[in-house]
């Protein structure tokens, strides 16, 4: 306290010292609404500025005591000329010869104020971390008590002829500055209203109140913005959440919690509110160590909402760590700008309710291969540039990184990136996955097609080429062995054609024909038997091939000979029964042999 | 012209063929991945239960510093004041292995994270052991049988309680190092080429990184070999496949830091070394018998046989007292619960105080083999039909396999591959004669029913009955050739072509198949087929509930279903979410050793004991405090620097294993060591009770009082859910500790020890006498619940 009056004192002098410095510019109303509901403090002040001085002026300036300035997250000027309102420009800057303890704004008006000109500005300046708990450690049954310091008068370098000033307050009052003229009524304190005070004008009001709102402050946030032009927006944010409000002393008792939640943990929070934009999906929450399972989400076409619910209460001073991640209609933020540029839109701050978040940060992920990238921001942030590596990228994907201190929800505004995009290099990834799986199969062909031998004279190399040979000659083998068996089903066939028809002529012939397809076959049996008994490797094979080769040998007599028998037959014209009992001992060798000739070539092709 | 179609046709045939069962074995790789996610799907991609989040922590380490460092890593976070070198004590094969794959796919750019890698890691793992079984059972009894094998391994469910996907623990690798160190272990030995003889070592050692079970192999192996050599089948294959494992297998299993000399020094290895010795010995006999004549032989054999006996006397003699003089016997802890299993109980309380090492249930071998129960002994009896080297292996597996897993039930995880093996090999031969009687029949009713008879039916089960009736038949109507030919020899041919590639699939049955026909009645055979299909699908479908019932609980996340739906019980993570933010990163964690391996990856907390159990005496230290009163127990955790003690207790959900009913444990094993702590205080006539008839002791211990401590306000009566009675004292005050988190179904409880009171001189005994009778007074004093 002393120290505000020591300081309340100087800036009294200074305002004293420089109230004649502008005295053009006069205050006629000042109206400030405090609103203490959460813990980030909004002031609305609404300002009636008039010109008395001969000239015309273009910039009314605002000033902010350093310590209120240093917690200022935002600062805005609403201007209406009676149909439009508009934001005017409100920057800081530093003035000659004026006290130096104090913060300046200057407000562009967009027009000048003539002499006698009065115009209306309605400033909402918004702070963060300006709510003290008194005391600083609170056990779990007790509410959360805070203390919020401010200038009774309005803080300007213009003298202020009339002015209020009201606090709106969520619950209990424990003490406030008492001064004539104030009143409580309900959830608002009101002092003043005050007259003709001099610019710099300083008297301290303290308001010590229950608050127990959800303290929730981000220490940090890292919004992920991850563009595919497969028509996906990836939106990753990472919290690190903590309770800004009075430490808990004496630990948590689950017991008292549960009985009633609100009498007995009134401070802590359990809930944060996403509002999320309209079609949201595949939406997720979890933490390092895995999926968190308290959440609700509902949405429709206008907006989403995802009701999160940490895994524990947070209570003063404790501290969790969560990421959702939620993925969005890319039609819905990229558009198509000027020069072929494509432009993304979308939302910079965080879409939890009420949250302040310390260190913000906002990375833009454009696809591979982007190019003149820009970005368009309504406040000012710290940008540089990364490139992130993901899903098969070669080149990288460029990043585009904001990061800004201090953004409370007013901070929700839209922010574009302007981008060159070829929509060719979509194909890029997929190409090189075909590529690759292609030359995966050519390089399997081609092992399978090389001879990989390091040594091509090494006996089991040689022995390794005489069995491939070996195998092709039995392979061969089974070709002319299948060839007979075809030959002797023709003959079969045209002994079934005689006794149908009675056609001698044409089963003579066919005869022949079988008779020219032995011998032929015969000739082209014999190298391959040749070579295969000049191999070493064959002899295992070797003795049943001539096996085949001799009942193969006696079959042909057999069907020969049955040949004959019914030809001859049919000749003499004898009966159906007749010739069916002379060549039934026949038939039976025939098929005997058969049968083994068959199950030989069976077990031959087994090799 | 037609040959060569002919020719075309069955080479395409046996591309088909390959190509069919390359696709069934791709098919049961998806299958063995896929069943294994119902874990993810129903709950969540997360590590599982305790063991598997250590080596998550481990791999997270191994990807973030790198191998040399992983290799060196002094762990601080655990065991304190101790720690532990993570780099010298692990089985780093699972950690590798998963690192490994991180790393590729990293390096290609695919963002995975290692968690993920981790979780994914035992199901990809349980599809490569399915087709090493595929390959293992191929060398036995060929591929039909391999196949079979394989798809019953996919889904069997005692492997599947191992390797759901989270369940990341050394088992998850070490089952496929397992099965395809056997696998190489048979190539080689049908084959005898050294190229497999190597692969055989490097897979052993694949083996040795994983999992300790690896003794298993070192001590199967031989013991195969011993057998061959007994019956009188030694050869130079089975040296090769014996050999080059040991000499190279022990050298490179000596590279792994946690076994070391251990693989020379152990007795778990001494019977390689044994059968080494053997082989040589033998090898020797017979190059000698080939090289003497018999007479000479002879003499030589008595002559070696009295010196080498004396040798061996000797030898063995100075083994034994080796031997004896360590007083385990040169045995490790767990090997020896295997060799005697009375043996942990007896003398080592925290071996057997965990439930995987107790033996198991009948009901758990069928819950856990299910229908492979019953074919296991056809499978016997198919690899005696004939008995070859491999199949002599695998049924010495099996018997080695099915004593293991009835001593512990953990090892039932070993006894799966081979009961897999064993039905793969009994439903394959059974489908074979089934399916080859039913073809007979079939063949011969289309035969007589057409008038055309193709003569190749007897080939493959003619009978010298069934001759000359077809032969007769056929006679019968060589006379009647009025049906079209021409669609005969078409059909002809087709069938041909049908028994062809039967034969092919049936190869290595045929030679068998010649020499013992049989031939089943077709109705028989239609009827035992379908039985067999109703079988395998009963298998298939317990499989199923079991992947998704029984086995895919991750064990930190519990659910419930109630008349209004789900409902999920995340208490653990709560607890540990609430340390890893809200604790000092320095601050010590007390808790029974059940929790520490969690508290250390999901709190990042420093923990006193974990899941590695390796220090006795610092269990028993946190047993003992457990088992105090509070104020000797806060004594004992102010010496060790612990700030915070975690209890789970589930007695307000009714969660059974919670630290009340494994307190027991606690006071043996603390008792053990300390004896001071007696179990019979804590015993009322030899029961275990926290009601009102339990003992002084017991509703004065620490773990009594954290666990119940303000119970009694959430009903009332203090009626606990798990022991289905009200506690014994409901009404009490802590002293010591301070209440600082209690998690939202009152699982996790975690209390703060007090800081030390300043010190009145001559007070200090008065107050702690005054704090005593408060306490025992508050009893009657606080008896109405402030809440009600």
């Amino acid at each position: 306290m002393d120290r505000r009056l020591q300081f309340a004192f100087v800036l009294l002098c200074l305002g004293l010292l420089s109230s004649t410095a502008r005295s053009d510019l006069v205050v006629s109303k000042a109206e400030r609404l405090v609103d203490l509901n959460s813990h980030i403090v909004r002031v609305l002040s609404k300002l009636k500025v008039e010109n008395e001085g001969p000239d015309d002026v273009s910039e009314v300036l605002l000033a902010l005591p350093d310590a209120q300035a240093k917690n200022l997250a935002a600062i805005r000027t609403f201007y209406s000329d009676g149909k439009l309102g508009f934001v005017l420009p409100t920057e800081p800057i530093e003035p000659k010869g004026m006290p130096s303890d104090v913060t300046y704004y200057s407000i562009a008006l967009p027009k000048k104020l003539g002499k006698g000109k009065t115009v209306s500005l309605d400033v909402l300046s918004i702070f963060t971390r300006s709510l003290k708990p008194f005391p600083e450690e609170i056990t779990q049954a007790e509410s959360q008590l805070v203390v919020y310091t401010d200038n009774m008068y309005y803080t300007s370098p213009y003298p202020v002829k009339y002015q209020s000033l009201v606090f709106r307050l969520p619950g209990r009052v424990e003490s406030y500055t008492k001064y004539p003229k104030v009143e409580l009524v309900k959830s608002e304190l009101r002092y003043g209203p005050f007259e003709m005070q001099p610019a710099f004008s300083y008297s301290p009001v303290v308001v010590h109140f229950e608050n127990n709102n959800p303290f929730a402050v981000a220490n940090e946030l890292v919004r992920e913005i991850e563009i595919s032009h497969w028509g996906n927006v990836r939106v990753t944010e990472q919290y690190t959440i903590s309770h800004g409000g009075a430490s808990l002393k004496n630990g948590f008792s689950r017991i008292e919690y549960q009985a009633r939640p609100y009498m007995r943990g009134a401070s802590s929070f359990r809930v944060l509110i996403a509002k999320l934009p309209a079609r949201a999906h595949s939406v997720y929450y979890r933490d390092e160590i895995g999926n968190i399972s308290t959440s609700h989400f509902w949405g429709d076409s206008q907006r989403t909402q995802l009701e999160i619910e940490p895994r524990f209460p947070i209570f003063g001073g404790w501290k969790t760590t969560f990421t959702i991640g939620y993925s969005l209609p890319l039609h819905d933020f990229l558009f198509e700008a000027d020069g072929g540029k494509r432009v993304l839109n979308m939302t910079f701050g965080c879409p939890l309710d009420e949250v302040l978040v310390e260190k913000h940060i906002v990375k833009v992920v454009l696809p591979e291969g982007s190019k003149d990238i820009t970005v368009a921001t309504l406040f000012p942030t710290k940008q540089s540039e990364d490139v992130k590596y993901s899903h098969l990228d070669i080149l990288g994907r460029p990043v585009v990184v904001l990061e800004k201190d201090n953004v409370v929800p007013e901070h929700n505004l839209y922010f574009q990136v302007y981008y060159k995009f070829n929509n060719i290099s979509l194909l890029s990834e997929p190409m090189m996955l075909i590529v690759g799986i292609f030359l995966l199969f050519v390089a399997c062909i081609v092992y399978m097609h090389t001879d990989l031998a390091i040594s091509k004279t090494s006996s089991s190399y040689l022995e390794k080429l005489q069995w491939e040979e070996v195998q092709a000659t039995v392979q061969h083998i089974k070709n002319i062995f299948d060839q007979y068996l075809a030959a002797h089903d023709k003959l079969e066939s045209s002994l079934r054609d005689l006794s149908r028809s009675g056609d001698v002529q044409s089963c003579k012939a066919a005869r022949k024909a079988a008779d020219a397809q032995f011998k032929e076959l015969a000739k082209e049996l014999k190298p391959l038997l040749t070579f295969l008994q000049s191999c070493s490797q064959a002899s295992s094979i070797l003795p049943k091939i001539e096996e085949l080769v001799t009942k193969e040998k006696e079959m042909q007599e057999k069907e020969m000979a049955k040949h004959t028998t019914v030809v001859d037959c049919f000749e003499k014209k004898l009966g159906g029964k007749d010739i069916e009992s002379r060549i039934a001992s026949q038939q039976q060798k025939l098929t005997s042999l058969k049968q083994e000739v068959e199950s030989l070539l069976d077990s031959i092709s087994e090799i | 012209m037609a040959t060569s179609k002919v020719e075309g046709s069955s080479s395409l045939r046996h591309a088909f063929g390959g190509v069919l069962s390359v696709f069934i074995l791709f098919l049961i790789g998806v299958v063995a991945f896929s069943i294994r996610l119902f874990s993810v799907i129903k709950y969540e991609s997360v590590i599982h239960e305790f063991d598997p989040y250590f080596n998550y922590r481990v791999t997270q380490f191994l990807s973030k510093n790198g191998i040399y460092d992983f290799w060196n890593w002094f762990d601080d976070r655990t065991w304190y004041p101790l720690g532990r070198v993570i780099g010298g004590t692990v089985y780093p094969g699972l950690t590798l292995t998963a690192g490994t794959m991180w790393k590729l796919a990293n390096s290609l750019n695919i963002p995975l994270s290692v968690e993920t890698v981790c979780v994914f890691t035992a199901p990809i793992f349980s599809a490569f052991a399915a087709w090493a079984t595929y390959l293992l059972t191929k060398e036995v009894k060929g591929p039909g049988a391999g196949i079979t094998a394989a798809a019953i391994l996919a889904m069997v469910p005692s492997y599947i309680s191992r390797s759901v996907a989270g369940s990341y623990d050394n088992e998850a690798v070490a089952i496929f190092a397992l099965i395809f160190t056997f696998y190489l272990y048979i190539k080689t030995l049908n084959t005898g080429s050294l190229f497999y003889a190597t692969l055989n070592s490097l897979a052993y050692f694949y083996m040795v990184c994983s999992w300790g079970g690896y003794t298993f192999i070192i001590n199967l192996i031989p013991m195969h070999v011993l057998l061959c050599i007994v019956t009188g089948r030694y050869s130079s294959r089975l040296y090769i496949a014996y050999a080059p494992l040991v000499v190279l297998g022990t050298l490179l299993a000596a590279l792994v830091p946690v076994v070391g000399f251990n693989a020379v020094m152990t007795s778990e290895h001494f019977g390689s070394f044994l059968v080494f010795i053997i082989i040589h010995v033998v090898a020797l006999v017979y190059y000698i018998k080939g090289i003497l004549t018999p007479r000479l032989f002879k003499v030589a054999t008595t002559l070696v046989l009295t010196v080498g006996i004396a040798v061996c006397a000797v030898v063995v003699a100075i083994l034994v007292a080796l031997v004896a003089s360590s007083p385990t016997k040169g045995w490790s802890g767990r090997s020896l619960s295997l060799l005697d299993p009375t043996y942990a109980s007896k003398y080592i309380p925290i071996i057997a105080s965990v439930s995987e090492h107790q033996p198991p249930t009948w009901p758990s071998y069928f819950m856990d083999i299910n229908v492979l129960a019953f074919l296991v002994p056809a499978g016997i009896v198919a690899c005696f039909l004939p008995l070859s080297d491999a199949s002599s292996f695998a049924v010495l597996y099996l018997v080695t396999s099915v004593y293991f897993s009835g001593v512990m039930v953990r090892l039932m995880l070993v006894l799966a591959p081979a009961a897999c093996i064993m039905s793969g090999i009994a439903l394959s031969e059974a489908f074979g004669v089934l399916t080859r009687s039913m073809k007979f029949h079939i063949t011969k009713y289309f035969e007589c029913s057409h008038t055309e008879a193709p003569a190749k039916l007897g080939e493959s089960t003619s009978t010298e009955s069934s001759a000359p009736l077809e032969n007769m038949t056929k006679s019968d109507t060589t006379e009647k050739p009025e049906v079209a030919r021409k669609e005969k020899v078409a059909r002809r041919k087709q069938k041909k072509e049908k028994e062809l590639t039967e034969n092919a699939h049936v190869k290595p049955v045929s030679a068998k198949k010649e020499r013992r026909p049989l031939v089943l009645p077709l109705e028989a055979s239609i009827v035992s087929v379908f039985l067999l299909i109703v079988l395998g699908g009963l298998y298939v479908l317990h499989c199923v509930w079991a992947a998704a019932e029984a086995y895919s609980a991750p064990s930190i996340v519990l659910t419930s279903h109630s008349h209004d739906g789900l409902h999920v019980f995340d208490d653990f993570r709560e607890a540990y979410a609430w340390l890893r933010h809200n604790t000092e990163v320095d601050d010590k964690v007390a808790s029974w050793w059940d929790y520490g391996y969690q508290t250390t990856a999901m709190a990042n907390r420093t923990v006193i004991v974990d899941n590695n159990t390796w220090n006795n005496t610092h269990i028993a230290t946190v047993g003992t405090a457990m088992s105090s009163p509070e104020k000797a127990a806060w004594e004992i955790f102010n010496s060790l620097d612990v700030k915070y003690v975690l209890v789970v207790f589930g007695g307000l959900v009714g969660y059974p294993s919670d630290d009340i009913n494994k307190f027991l444990w606690m006071v043996r094993i603390g008792g053990g060591v300390f004896p001071h702590i007696k179990e019979a205080d804590y015993l009322k006539d030899g029961q275990y009770r926290v009601d009102a008839q339990a003992t002084h002791t017991m509703l004065n211990c620490l773990m009594y009082k954290l666990s119940y401590y303000r119970f009694v306000e959430t009903d009332g009566k203090g009626f606990d859910r798990v022991r289905r009675y009200e506690i014994g004292k409901k009404h009490f005050k802590l002293t010591h500790f301070e209440e600082v988190f209690t998690t939202h179904h009152w699982m996790v409880r975690i209390y703060k020890l007090k800081p030390q009171k300043n010190r009145i001189r001559g007070k200090s005994r008065k107050s702690k006498l005054g704090s005593k009778s408060t306490s025992s007074k508050s009893g009657g004093m606080t008896h109405k619940n402030p809440w009600n």
